[in-house]
């Protein structure tokens, strides 16, 4: 693997860098975002529309869960098979190995405990090893993983705390030993909501022999507010010139939020519940858009940034979700067509939304590399917030 | 009548054909796939152009009911509101009705139901059905008939039949759209010959673009499937097209292709899809099973799918019945088999070598030679020897 900062162009600390990896032949600009799958493929859109109707390269980084093959498969077929990427035949993909999804896979800290992470998933709960972590993880072959964590939510104690870092650290060093071939590893730094703890997992990971680093803990409960100075006191005593990864920044202002405090790769849940719940995202992904008067608000079911597929006031539209997008659906289809899939419940609506969407939060974050490589991302970042919030209050305010 | 049916070669009773219709070029045999509610099951409209869908069916009672077919009238037309560049198929809405509904009852007047939407009384008119599939715009829009199925006997049958030749007339006279959408009258009657056989004599006597054998696949034993296909291919115009609703299993399609039929339409390969069930030369293969989890070999080896290309056994088994990825990787593979199928047939026909295919294609789905009575019965009197594939004419 390699990744570099590209020199010149960080604001603060939010930096543009460029990350290569093995299966991958194409250089991959960060910040980025990871998308999310489930078996390793995304849950609506099949792989061959993964490659033909989503932008390359942006769309070859996934995020897969090795917990989500436990029932099904074993690491011994896959291994046979030859893993993952001859498995899901996607050659040219960048696969990341993050035991927790926040979909399918989430992390249960009561049951944790000093042998290994519990995980609550729809086949029950599951507590994994560093060994059998490490076990799985190798039959799979994917292009960096992360250590196994003890990702405990904001509100625990002090000392749950303590020991959450203290085992994430034991773990870490378990898995780098396990670690027969060489492989590209994460370390994980997790401390909950307390800045001390936060210092201490980081500086002891960065002493660590780790090719990068992935964040864990956020999305657990901790407030937005509290949580840039939780970010800044990891990324803060982590080596510039090494990418940072985290989980549980789903909605584009937490991404905003972690780019500001140096983390160069994402992977969020938000494409997906948007989806699953009709939703289409719409906002304009130029910066300094003005206060744009089409937006139905009210009646819509949406607020500026997404509108709602399956409200009736689609029911005749014939234009794409966004006009001047580019993806497959918005190429091919009519907000009408759409509506009507959601109305009668059919597969194909998600499949469509989530190219859509995918598409969309992928330019999302082209949008954000420009503002960083032209020296204006705070800017960016005020008038993204702000312009969200006055569409929020003429929203709340017309209803 | 919008559409031209020519006969590129033939094998006896099989023929091969292309059939041209308002929006597309087709080659006969040919499977159609049913997209009820204006979607295949989670495929796009490129995956089914690369599949090679030629037709497919959209049910006018889902459509009906939601969006209505006022709306897609506005909107263009079916063909533009899926923005399917290829030819469309809709049924009347009668068989539906009669088997989605509890109460529903048929008159003289039309089937009479209780809307599902409300549970008011309503009814469909052979009139009504025919201004519905107007305003859709399919390329073929079929007859409203008085189905029964054909495990009914008795009276109702003759009942039936006569009245679907009375309606049919009601169809022609409503049909607005006659340059653009071909009428395609049904024929009924169930197993009875006579009745099947007064049944096609009037329909012909209609002079209809293309005509439909209806009523069958419905529970009945195969015996007397294929002798009312048999009947039926036989008497109806050489130059016209002939469709088999609701068929079917391949084997199916095989048999009724090799006595003369043309079209097809079914659930099965998607539906069976959903359930985790793989379309196989074989026969099928069940995706769920146990065994399957450590088999390292594409559902076909012989497929060139792209679910076969990319794909393991092992790692559908974990996707079906638990992922939606599953169902869509399956759909793709099944449905892409029957076009294969299609396309098989078709090719067979035209280069003059159908006895060879449906023999290879026997030989693999009866690799013992148990095959069954009914496809001796029905290839003899297709006139195709199979004697090399079945096991008991090896003497």
């Amino acid at each position: 693997m390699k990744f570099a900062v590209k020199k010149g162009w960080s604001n603060g600390r939010a930096r543009s860098g460029v990350l290569q990896l093995g299966s991958c032949p194409f250089p991959i600009q960060t910040p980025a975002l990871l998308l999310t799958t489930r078996k390793g493929l995304p849950p609506f859109t099949s792989p061959d529309l993964l490659t033909s109707s989503l932008p390359s390269p942006d769309s070859h980084l996934l995020q897969f869960s090795p917990l989500h093959f436990l029932e099904g498969i074993s690491p011994k077929t896959i291994s046979n098979i030859g893993g993952l990427h001859q498995m899901l035949s996607l050659h040219q993909h960048i696969f990341a190995a993050v035991p927790r999804d926040s979909i399918i896979a989430l992390p249960e800290h009561d049951s944790t405990n000093k042998y290994g992470a519990s995980f609550q998933t729809p086949g029950g709960r599951l507590l994994i090893k560093p060994a059998e972590y490490v076990e799985l993880v190798s039959s799979m072959k994917p292009d960096f993983w992360v250590t196994l964590a003890d990702e405990v939510p904001a509100w625990v104690s002090n000392k749950r705390n303590r020991t959450s870092v203290d085992r994430t650290l034991r773990w870490l060093d378990d898995c780098l030993s396990l670690n027969k071939e060489s492989t590209t590893i994460f370390g994980s730094i997790v401390g909950g909501s307390s800045i001390e703890e936060r210092h201490r997992c980081a500086q002891e990971v960065a002493q660590r022999n780790v090719s990068g680093y992935w964040i864990g803990g956020f999305g657990l409960g901790e407030s937005m507010d509290e949580r840039a100075a939780l970010l800044t006191a990891v990324t803060d005593n982590l080596p510039e010139d090494m990418p940072r990864h985290v989980s549980g920044l789903g909605l584009p202002e937490e991404v905003l939020q972690g780019v500001a405090a140096g983390i160069d790769l994402f992977d969020s849940t938000y494409v997906y519940h948007l989806t699953l719940g009709g939703f289409a995202l719409t906002f304009p992904l130029e910066r300094n858009k003005g206060e744009n008067a089409d937006y139905q608000l009210s009646d819509s079911g949406g607020d500026g940034m997404k509108i709602n597929l399956k409200a009736t006031v689609y029911r005749k539209d014939t234009s794409p979700i966004v006009e001047s997008c580019i993806c497959f659906t918005c190429q091919n289809h009519t907000k009408a067509y759409l509506n009507h899939l959601f109305n009668v419940h059919e597969m194909l609506a998600q499949t469509l939304l989530e190219i859509h969407n995918t598409h969309h939060y992928l330019g999302f974050f082209c949008s954000i590399r420009k503002a960083i490589e032209e020296g204006k991302f705070e800017q960016f970042r005020r008038n993204f917030v702000e312009s969200r919030r006055d569409r929020l209050f003429a929203a709340a305010s017309s209803a | 009548m919008a559409l031209k049916f020519e006969v590129l070669g033939r094998f006896n009773r099989a023929r091969a054909a292309q059939l041209t219709l308002p929006h597309y070029l087709c080659q006969t045999p040919l499977f159609m796939p049913v997209g009820t509610q204006g979607t295949i099951k989670g495929l796009t409209k490129n995956q089914l152009e690369e599949i090679g869908c030629q037709i497919i069916l959209g049910n006018t009672y889902h459509l009906a009911l939601r969006p209505t077919s006022e709306l897609i009238d506005e909107l263009g037309g079916l063909h533009k509101f899926m923005n399917w560049p290829r030819a469309l198929l809709t049924d009347s809405g009668g068989f539906q009705m009669v088997s989605l509904l509890h109460l529903a009852d048929i008159t003289e007047k039309g089937v009479t139901f209780q809307s599902p939407v409300d549970g008011k009384p309503m009814l469909l008119t052979p009139e009504e059905s025919i201004q519905i599939q107007n305003r859709i715009g399919a390329d073929i829009i079929m007859a409203l008939d008085d189905v029964v199925r054909t495990t009914i006997t008795g009276p109702r049958i003759e009942e039936a039949m006569y009245r679907t030749l009375r309606w049919i007339d009601r169809c022609i006279a409503a049909h607005k759209r006659p340059n653009e959408q071909n009428l395609f009258g049904i024929v009924q009657g169930g197993l009875d010959p006579v009745l099947r056989d007064i049944c096609v004599r009037g329909l012909v006597e209609r002079n209809l673009p293309g005509y439909a054998i209806g009523g069958l696949a419905g529970g009945e034993d195969k015996d007397s499937f294929w002798r009312v296909v048999a009947q039926c291919t036989a008497a109806l115009p050489e130059d016209k097209p002939r469709y088999v609703m609701g068929v079917g299993y391949p084997l199916d399609i095989v048999v009724c292709s090799a006595l003369g039929a043309d079209m097809y339409d079914c659930v099965y390969p998607t539906r069976t899809a959903r359930f985790g069930t793989a379309l196989v030369p074989e026969g099928v293969l069940k995706l769920k099973h146990q065994a399957m989890a450590n088999d390292i070999r594409p559902i076909d080896p012989m497929c060139e799918c792209m679910v076969c290309k990319n794909y393991t056994r092992a790692y559908i088994h974990c996707l079906v019945t638990k992922d939606a990825m599953g169902s869509q990787l399956l759909s793709y593979h099944n449905l892409y088999y029957m076009m294969k199928l299609s396309r098989d047939l078709h090719s067979s026909i035209v280069e003059g070598r159908f006895p060879e295919f449906v023999c290879k294609f026997l030989q693999t789905m009866f690799p013992k030679g148990d095959v069954p009575e009914w496809v001796c019965n029905a290839m003899e009197v297709a006139g195709i020897d199979i004697s090399s594939c079945c096991h008991e004419m090896k003497v």
